[in-house]
C-alpha cells in the first residue's frame, strides 16, 4: 500500500533544511521533552538561587535535596509502569508506611531475639522481610485488580486505608526506634554516604559505561546499516553525559561533615585535626545511589525486556495486546508486585532517615508519587511515560519544596504553590503535545 | 466436493454472549491456496466466527480440525502455533509505539542477553514492509503518526511476516483508497499462489467477488450456504445476504430460508 497521504520525506532530507537548533536536536536525537523538563529545573534552580541570596545552588542544600528526593523518586519509577498501563495506585504512601513498620519491628524486637542484639545480618534481613512483604501486598492487590476486575482506583483505595490502619496497628500506634545502625545507612547523613574517594570511582564507572553504551549502540546501528549520528554527535553525548555525572559527583564531594562529627571522627581514629579544620567530605549519599539504581533497572526493564514491552504494548491498545498472545494479567499483576518492592524499598529510606519506624510514615506520598510521574510526562491516559522523566519529576516537586522551605514560604502557601505548579505542568505537557502531533 | 484434507476444517461452531446466539451451529472449511469470503450484514457473526478461529473467543460447542486433526484454540498465542494469523479490522495495533514493536509484538526477538533486539527487529520490518510498502520510511513514529494505509500495511507485514498458513483477513480494505484496495487484492492472490489458505471477511460483495473461490453468507449467526463464485452470480449472493434465500448453485446451510415448496 502506498502511503499516499504520507508528508514524510525521506530521512536525512529535512535536516539540511532546518536551523541549527534542529540540526542539533535531530543529530543527537535528544528528547525535547526531556530537555524541557530539564530546563524548568534549571530555571527553577537558579531562581530560588537569586532570590534566596545565594542559598539553593550550594552543595549542602542540593546534597539533601538529593537525600529528600530519594524516596519518591523510587516510588515514581513504579508508579510510571502503573499509570501506563491505565491503572492508579493510590495505596503506595500506606504501604510505605505499613512496610517501614514491619521492617522496623523485625529489626528492634524480632530478630535480635534471634540472632542478638546488632547481629551483622539484622538490615539485610529486614530488608529482604520488608521488599518481600512488598511484593506479597502487590501481589495480592495485582491480582484482585487483574484478575477479579476491580478498578485499580477501587482497590488501592481500599489499600490506603488498609494498610495505614495495619501500620498503626502492628504496635498499637508506638514508634518504632532506633533502628540497625546498618540499616539506618540507607537513610543518608554523614555515615549513610559513600565518601570522596568511592563517589569518584562510582563517577567514572558511570562514565565508561556511558562511552560503553553510546559505542555499542553505534556498533549495532553500523550492523544493520541504519543511519548513523554524525561522529560529532556522539561526542558531544559523551562529554556532556560525563561532565553532568562528574559535575554531580564534585558537588556531592564537596560538602563536607560538619565539625562536630569531623571531630568525634578524629578522636575514634586518632587523627590529629590540622588547623583550620579537617575536611572530610559526604560524597554521593546511599539512599540517593540506591534510587540511581533502581532507575537504571526500571530503565532496562521498561525499554529492554519484553515485560517493558509488554506493560506499554498494553497502555498504548489493552485488546491488541491480548489478540498478539500476551498474558495481559499477569503482566498487570507484576507491574503491581514491583510497584510494592519499590514502596518497601522507599519505607527502607524512610524509616532509615527517621532513625524510627512510625504509623504516619509516607502519609500523602501517593500525591507526590503519581505528581512527580505525571510532571515528568506520564500521560493518565496511559501508553506514554519515561522512568527518567518521572525522576526528574521528583526531583522538580522536592525543589519546589525545599526551596519554598528555604525563602520561609508558609506551609499552606507551599501546597497552594505546589498544587498550581502541577496543574501548569500537565497543561503545558498536553500543549507541546498537540504540537507535536 | 474436493478429496484433500482441507487445511481448516470449522465444525458445528457456536457460541452466545448473553443468551444471543452470535454464531449458531456454523460449518466452514478453507483449503490450502483457496480464498473463501465470508459475507453478511453487519452483525451476522462473520467476525465473531473468525475471532474463534483466531483464538479471541471461545467457542461455547463445535470442533476445530487444521490440516485433519483436531486443534486445541482457547487464545491468540495457540492460533499462531497453528500458522494462523489475523488481520483484524480494527488492525489491533498498539498505537503508542513503533511499527517495529507492533509486527513483533508477543514474538520480540531477543539478543542473546535474553533482552529486546530492537535493531534486529527494526531491520526485519524494514525488509518487509519494503515489499509492502516501499516508499514507507517512518519506522521510528509511533504507529499512531501513520496514515490509514501506512497503518494496515503494518498490520499485513505482521501477518505474513510469520510465514502463516491460515491467513484472516477481517474488511482488510475498509480503510484504504481504490489504488490501495487494489494492492490488497494482488497481495491476496500472490498469497494464494503460495498455497495459503485465507479467510476474507467483508459486508460487500463487491470487494470480494472477484478474489474468492468460494463464498459463505451469513445471516443472524447462521450459514445461509456456501457457493463456488463459478456457479452463483453477485446477484444471488446478495439475495442470499438479504432475504436468506438460497440459488440453485449453492449449497444450502441451515440458515437458508426454507421456501414453501
Amino acid at each position: 500500500m502506498t502511503d499516499v497521504t504520507s508528508s514524510a520525506p525521506p530521512q536525512g532530507a529535512s535536516a539540511v533544511s532546518s536551523n541549527p537548533a534542529q540540526r542539533f536536536l535531530k543529530a543527537t536525537e535528544l528528547d525535547t521533552r526531556m530537555l524541557g523538563m530539564v530546563g524548568a529545573l534549571a530555571v527553577i534552580w537558579i531562581g530560588f538561587h537569586i532570590i534566596s541570596g545565594g542559598l539553593f545552588l550550594t552543595p549542602r542544600n542540593l546534597w539533601n535535596l538529593s537525600v529528600q528526593s530519594a524516596s519518591v523518586a523510587i516510588m515514581s519509577t513504579g508508579m510510571v509502569l502503573v499509570i501506563v498501563t491505565r491503572n492508579i495506585d493510590l495505596s503506595v504512601g500506606s504501604l510505605l508506611g505499613f512496610v517501614g513498620m514491619i521492617m522496623g519491628v523485625t529489626q528492634t524486637e524480632i530478630l535480635p531475639q534471634w540472632l542478638g542484639f546488632g547481629h551483622p545480618a539484622i538490615w539485610v534481613v529486614a530488608l529482604i522481610v520488608g521488599i518481600a512483604l512488598g511484593a506479597l501486598i502487590g501481589a495480592l492487590q495485582g491480582y484482585i485488580i487483574a484478575y477479579m476486575g476491580v478498578p485499580s482506583f477501587i482497590v488501592t483505595l481500599g489499600g490506603l486505608l488498609v494498610w495505614r490502619g495495619a501500620a498503626w496497628w502492628v504496635t498499637s500506634g508506638r514508634t518504632v526506634a532506633p533502628l540497625d545502625a546498618t540499616f539506618r545507612l540507607m537513610g543518608g547523613g554523614p555515615d549513610g554516604a559513600i565518601g570522596s574517594f568511592w563517589s569518584w570511582v562510582a563517577g567514572f564507572i558511570a562514565c565508561i559505561a556511558l562511552v560503553l553504551m553510546l559505542s555499542y549502540g553505534r556498533k549495532q546501528r553500523r550492523k544493520f546499516h541504519f543511519p548513523l549520528r554524525p561522529l560529532w554527535a556522539e561526542g558531544f553525548l559523551a562529554a556532556f553525559g560525563c561532565a553532568a555525572i562528574l559535575g554531580a559527583v564534585a558537588v556531592a564531594n564537596s560538602y563536607p561533615w560538619p565539625a562536630a562529627i569531623v571531630r568525634r571522627y578524629a578522636e575514634a581514629n586518632n587523627i590529629a585535626i590540622p588547623e583550620g579544620g579537617l575536611f572530610i567530605a559526604h560524597g554521593i549519599a546511599i539512599p540517593v545511589l540506591i534510587a540511581v539504581g533502581v532507575g537504571i533497572v526500571m530503565t532496562f526493564l521498561a525499554n529492554r525486556t519484553r515485560f517493558g514491552r509488554y506493560v506499554f504494548a498494553i497502555g498504548g491498545n489493552p485488546e491488541a495486546a491480548v489478540l498478539a498472545g500476551i498474558n495481559t494479567r499477569w503482566v498487570l499483576m507484576k507491574v503491581f508486585i514491583l510497584m510494592g518492592m519499590l514502596a518497601a524499598i522507599s519505607g527502607a529510606i524512610s524509616a532509615a532517615r527517621l532513625n524510627a519506624a512510625t504509623n504516619a510514615m509516607g502519609t500523602l506520598d501517593e500525591l507526590l508519587v503519581i505528581a512527580a510521574a505525571v510532571i515528568g510526562g506520564t500521560s493518565l491516559g496511559g501508553g506514554i511515560g519515561t522512568i527518567a522523566g518521572a525522576m526528574i519529576g521528583a526531583v522538580l516537586m522536592q525543589s519546589l519544596a525545599s526551596g519554598m522551605i528555604l525563602l520561609g514560604v508558609d506551609t499552606p502557601l507551599q501546597n497552594i504553590v505546589v498544587g498550581i505548579v502541577l496543574v501548569i505542568a500537565v497543561w503545558l505537557d498536553t500543549l507541546y503535545r498537540k504540537r507535536v502531533k | 466436493m474436493d478429496s484433500r484434507t482441507p487445511l481448516v476444517e470449522m465444525k458445528n461452531i457456536s457460541i452466545a454472549f448473553g443468551g444471543i446466539h452470535a454464531v449458531d451451529n456454523v460449518s466452514v472449511d478453507l483449503f490450502p491456496g483457496e480464498v473463501v469470503a465470508l459475507v453478511g450484514h453487519n452483525g451476522a457473526g462473520k467476525s465473531t466466527l473468525i475471532k474463534i478461529l483466531s483464538g479471541a473467543y471461545k467457542r461455547d460447542a463445535g470442533t476445530i480440525l487444521i490440516n485433519g486433526e483436531e486443534a486445541q484454540i482457547n487464545n491468540p498465542r495457540d492460533a499462531k502455533k497453528y500458522g494462523i494469523e489475523t488481520i483484524y479490522q480494527t488492525l489491533a495495533l498498539a498505537d503508542n509505539v513503533d511499527a517495529a514493536a507492533n509486527l513483533f509484538l508477543g514474538r520480540e526477538l531477543r539478543t542473546s542477553w535474553g533482552t529486546l533486539d530492537d535493531v534486529a527487529m527494526e531491520s526485519e520490518t524494514r525488509k518487509v514492509m519494503g515489499r509492502l510498502n516501499p516508499r514507507f520510511q517512518r519506522f521510528k513514529e509511533p504507529v499512531s503518526s501513520l496514515s490509514g494505509g501506512q497503518r494496515q500495511s503494518v498490520a499485513i507485514a505482521r501477518a505474513i511476516y510469520f510465514d502463516a498458513r491460515i491467513l484472516i483477513m477481517d474488511e482488510p480494505t475498509a480503510a484504504l483508497g481504490p489504488q490501495e484496495t487494489a494492492q490488497v487484492g494482488d497481495l491476496v492472490r500472490q498469497l494464494k499462489s503460495d498455497g495459503i489458505g485465507i479467510f476474507l471477511i467483508s459486508h460487500d460483495i463487491h470487494d470480494v467477488f472477484g478474489l474468492a473461490d468460494r463464498v459463505v453468507v451469513m445471516k443472524n449467526g447462521q450459514v445461509v450456504g456456501t457457493a463456488r463464485t463459478s456457479d452463483v452470480t453477485e446477484d444471488d449472493i446478495l439475495g442470499m445476504i438479504i432475504l436468506g434465500k438460497c440459488p440453485p448453485g449453492a449449497v444450502p446451510g441451515p440458515g437458508a430460508l426454507q421456501v414453501a415448496a
